[in-house]
């Protein structure tokens, strides 16, 4: 089909027809402040939030459920989309604590600082292991919020209003504390529309609504498959990995590919000096867009074992000895040096790389004169 | 991978995985996807989201039986004979693709004749399976638009494993479901790089790429690239090397990242082939349980201390990047075994970094002639990528097949080996579980991990539980001719009657001194997933 062309605060876009217009706006590099919304799944319309005005059209359509047309005009930063933006937002905060929005020193701090301030409220920014890298709290500040407005002031906001969630940290993987949740739903579309599983939904109704799982049970103990998706797409706090919440934000990303199957899984490893601080799925992996198995994700800390070799071990009447990496490859060296062909055989390793693979069976051939070379193929 | 290089002229997955998602009918065979291959098996559940037609053949209920518009309960071993029951409905009602045949394929004629033995009373008979299953599983992957084959170690690990590859490839050519978006044969790969490891000659009969060393030519070009003559007779496998080194003709072995103590079949007698070497060396990032045999150990950088490449199971070669440094005074593998090649005198071994042996590897391997590092930096490339311009291929055999024509393997069902008797009156199946991997050297050091699973469970179906006097929990002993564990059970109703089900998870549980060490004639591959046994209550 032929592609259309509109225009989004002045800019010219070209787009294919009925692609959804808040994802053409992102490719075009204009922001259009949303919740709900999650790339490649169908659009959902269930946080409100990416209200914009369109020429000919009545009111301020969302732009996530709006498909583009030829010759439409959009203007996404207008005083009425913001001020709609804006009331939206004052609902969904008034559904969540808000310190870390409205504390007046938060543009002196950096994350995980220690606040001795305002100690006798519990629910400060340092309190939250999200600080500075939630969603909520970017969309909150790019829309200027000052706290939960008319809602504070009736008394009607979280604070005091809502009874309190226990959390649900059952699992070693994953933590859930609803009383952060805005009910964006992204959870729940992620694990059923995307993983195929459907271990959450939305219960109860109205002021009662919450995400959860059947019957309240932990989550290990229904068919969650422990892969994280819903950690990953949650933009708030309310979802976080058990085990690296607090490690705060890591100096660097390395694009990977997960050591387990044969999928091919590209990872997203958050580096902190020489630690692994936590995985993510990259959504650039050519295989698996974002997403990754409980095993990618949660299960590479055998990196950092204890019981890691670290040292050339040579046995020595019986038990091992620590040696220098020159004693035991002239050692290695030496012994290897009075079998020749046959006698020898390698054993490669699926886990390991190309060139490891290439280099030893090369060596195999070439030094050792034996092609006695193979590995767990066939396992 | 023997039987589709013989039916296709090569062993990978024919089609992608982002592809599979597009098929309009998925007949998955002989593996449990969703917990070996979890994000393979995302697209296959969306596959039937979008109202594709999802067969599943497993004698056991899998999770992906959720997602299944058919799932068919065939009895372990018996898949060639409900493939060749499937194919004989295919040709008796007409639903061949003729002009595929005819055009690019040859030896059908064998095909067809070899059929004759598959009356669907017969089928129904060996497979356990009503005939109106058979009949309507096969009506729905030949007369869907596209249909995609996937299957794993439930095929191969079989003492006919090369004949229900090469069974489910014929299918697949007689539906002409073979080179187009959506089709194909593709077997889903264990390991990480365990496509790459047989594409970088790691095995006894080829170099890099699958040529033969025993082709005088071949070798010619590796001689002079290598500058030494080689030696052109093929090695032994595997499990060969190690009945050589029981015997006593293989004196040296030098053993990178695997834990055959754990992982093979016939566990005891590959711990003492090891015990009798005069030498071994055992590169690791653990001391796991065969390095704990070892005369020197060397300590390896894991996957995140290193600069490399992994070739996954849809022949994409991606890069893996170093994040940190590597722990300890550990090395790369290609380092250590670089600097042993330089102390034994090797010329041709000096690399500074890992880019240097991928363009070595790319010069030696046409499939690999177009890959360099810079290349691989956005999603890496699917082999064949023969020249540095091109684009990679995401789909094989598109206008003919690798060895030329595609050829049909007549079909002919054998049973398992060990076949269940009065002393041992059960079928113990072995297979993985989403949350360890292989003999968990890795997964069994994550807490977690730990924590969820610590231990392995012998499944039982209720009935035979029941008839046994086995409660869930129970500790029972798993007997074979070869071998006993002791190991809690669980009782679960996907596991079909008569049959057992464990994982090789847990070195607590060395399930591997039960499973037979019979192998295919052709591909060697063990029959791990079929062993008689007797199960008993420990009182």
């Amino acid at each position: 089909m032929a592609k259309v062309t509109l225009t989004i605060d002045q800019k010219t876009v070209e787009a294919e027809p009925g692609d959804p217009l808040l994802e053409v706006a992102k490719k075009a590099g204009v922001y259009i402040p949303h919740l709900c919304y999650m790339d490649d799944l169908p659009s959902y319309g269930g946080c409100r939030l990416c209200a914009v005005e369109i020429e000919g059209v009545r009111g301020l359509p969302l732009a996530c459920t709006t498909q583009v047309t030829d010759g439409m005009v959009v203007r996404t930063d207008t005083a009425p989309v913001r001020e709609l933006q804006r009331g939206v937002m004052e609902t969904i905060l008034s559904e969540h604590p808000d310190r870390c929005l409205t504390c007046h020193r938060k543009i002196h701090c950096l994350p995980n600082w220690i606040c001795l301030r305002d100690d006798v409220v519990t629910d400060r920014c340092v309190t939250c292991a999200k600080n500075q890298w939630c969603e909520l709290q970017q969309v909150s500040e790019f829309l200027g919020m000052e706290g939960t407005g008319r809602f504070y002031e009736e008394g009607r906001s979280w604070y005091g209003a809502r009874e309190e969630i226990p959390l649900e940290r059952e699992n070693p993987f994953i933590e859930r504390d609803y009383n952060k949740c805005i009910l964006c739903a992204r959870c729940v579309r992620v694990c059923d529309e995307v993983r195929g599983v459907g271990a959450i939904s939305v219960t109860y109704k109205g002021d009662k609504a919450r995400i959860d799982t059947p019957f309240g049970i932990p989550l290990h103990e229904t068919n969650c498959e422990l892969c994280g998706a819903c950690v990953d797409v949650c933009p708030t706090a309310s979802l976080m990995d058990k085990t690296t919440k607090w490690a705060g934000l890591p100096d660097k990303l390395v694009s990977t590919i997960c050591p387990y199957c044969g999928t091919g899984c590209q990872l997203l490893l958050h580096v902190k000096g020489e630690r692994i601080v936590r995985v993510s799925a990259d959504a650039e992996g050519a295989v698996n867009k974002g997403q990754a198995c409980v095993k990618g994700r949660y299960g590479l800390d055998f990196v950092h074992h204890p019981e890691r070799l670290t040292t050339p071990l040579i046995r020595d009447n019986g038990a091992f000895r620590e040696a220098s990496w020159d004693e035991a490859l002239d050692l290695v060296a030496s012994r290897l040096g009075d079998y020749r062909g046959e006698e020898f055989a390698a054993i490669a390793s699926s886990k390991c790389t190309n060139e490891d693979c290439y280099i030893l069976q090369k060596f195999a051939r070439v030094v050792m004169g034996s092609n006695n070379v193979d590995h767990c193929a066939r396992l | 991978m023997a039987g589709l290089a013989t039916t296709f002229g090569s062993g990978a997955m024919t089609n992608s995985i982002a592809d599979l998602g597009q098929a309009a009918c998925i007949l998955a065979i002989g593996t449990n996807t969703t917990e070996a291959h979890p994000v393979i098996a995302l697209q296959l559940k969306q596959m039937a989201r979008r109202g594709g037609k999802l067969i599943v053949a497993n004698p056991h209920w899998i999770e992906l039986c959720r997602h299944a518009t058919m799932w068919l309960r065939q009895r372990p071993g018996s898949d060639v004979a409900l493939i060749g029951g499937m194919m004989r409905v295919i040709v008796d009602e007409g639903l061949a693709d003729s002009n595929f045949i005819q055009e690019r394929c040859e030896n059908f004629d064998a095909l067809r004749e070899s059929l004759a033995a598959f009356s669907l009373e017969r089928v129904s008979q060996i497979t356990g399976l009503p005939q109106e299953q058979i009949r309507e599983a096969a009506r729905l992957y030949a007369t869907s638009s596209s249909a995609a084959i996937v299957y794993a170690m439930g095929i191969t690990q079989s003492s006919h494993g090369t004949d229900n590859v090469q069974a489910l490839a014929d299918l697949a050519m007689l539906t002409g479901n073979i080179g187009k978006p959506g089709s194909g044969v593709n077997p889903l790969r264990g390991h990480n790089n365990v496509q790459g490891s047989c594409d970088m000659g790691c095995l006894p009969n080829v170099f890099t790429g699958y040529q033969s060393v025993a082709d005088g030519g071949i070798r010619e070009r590796f001689e002079a690239a290598w500058g030494v003559s080689l030696n052109p007779k093929p090695g032994l496998t595997l499990g060969e090397i190690f009945d050589a080194a029981h015997d006593g003709t293989v004196k040296a072995i030098y053993l990178v990242g695997e834990n055959p103590v754990i992982t093979d079949p016939n566990a005891a007698h590959i711990e003492e082939a090891l015990k009798r070497l005069e030498f071994l060396v055992v590169q690791d990032i653990f001391l796991s349980e065969t390095a704990r045999l070892a005369h020197v150990v060397l300590p390896a950088a894991s996957f995140a201390e290193k600069e490399g490449t992994f070739t996954n199971t849809e022949r994409r070669v991606q890069r893996v990047r170093q994040a940190i440094s590597p722990v300890g005074n550990s090395r790369p593998d290609w380092w250590i075994t670089v600097q042993l090649a330089m102390r034994l005198g090797a010329q041709g071994f000096s690399y500074e970094h890992p880019a240097e042996i991928m363009d070595e590897i790319a010069r030696l391997t046409a499939s690999y002639g177009g890959m360099a590092y810079h290349r691989l930096e956005n999603g890496g490339l699917q082999w064949p990528c023969p020249s540095p311009n091109h684009p990679g291929t995401s789909i094989l055999h598109r206008e003919a097949f690798t060895r030329g024509k595609g050829h049909f393997v007549p079909v002919e069902y054998r049973g398992s080996l060990e076949q269940p008797d009065e002393e041992y009156p059960l079928i113990l199946n072995t297979g993985r579980m989403l949350y360890h991997f292989h003999s968990s050297t890795l997964t069994r050091r994550v807490k977690g991990l730990r924590e969820l699973h610590s231990e392995e469970r012998v499944e039982i179906n209720p009935q035979d539980a029941v008839s046994l006097g086995i409660a869930d929990g129970d500790l029972v002993k798993v007997t074979s001719r070869r071998g006993a564990v002791t190991v809690r059970a669980k009782v679960a109703e996907g596991t079909p009657p008569g049959s057992l089900f464990m994982t090789f998870h847990f070195p607590d549980t060395v399930t591997n001194l039960l499973t037979q060490p019979g192998r295919d004639p052709v591909s060697k591959i063990p029959e791990l997933k079929f062993c008689a046994v007797r199960v008993a209550k420990v009182a």
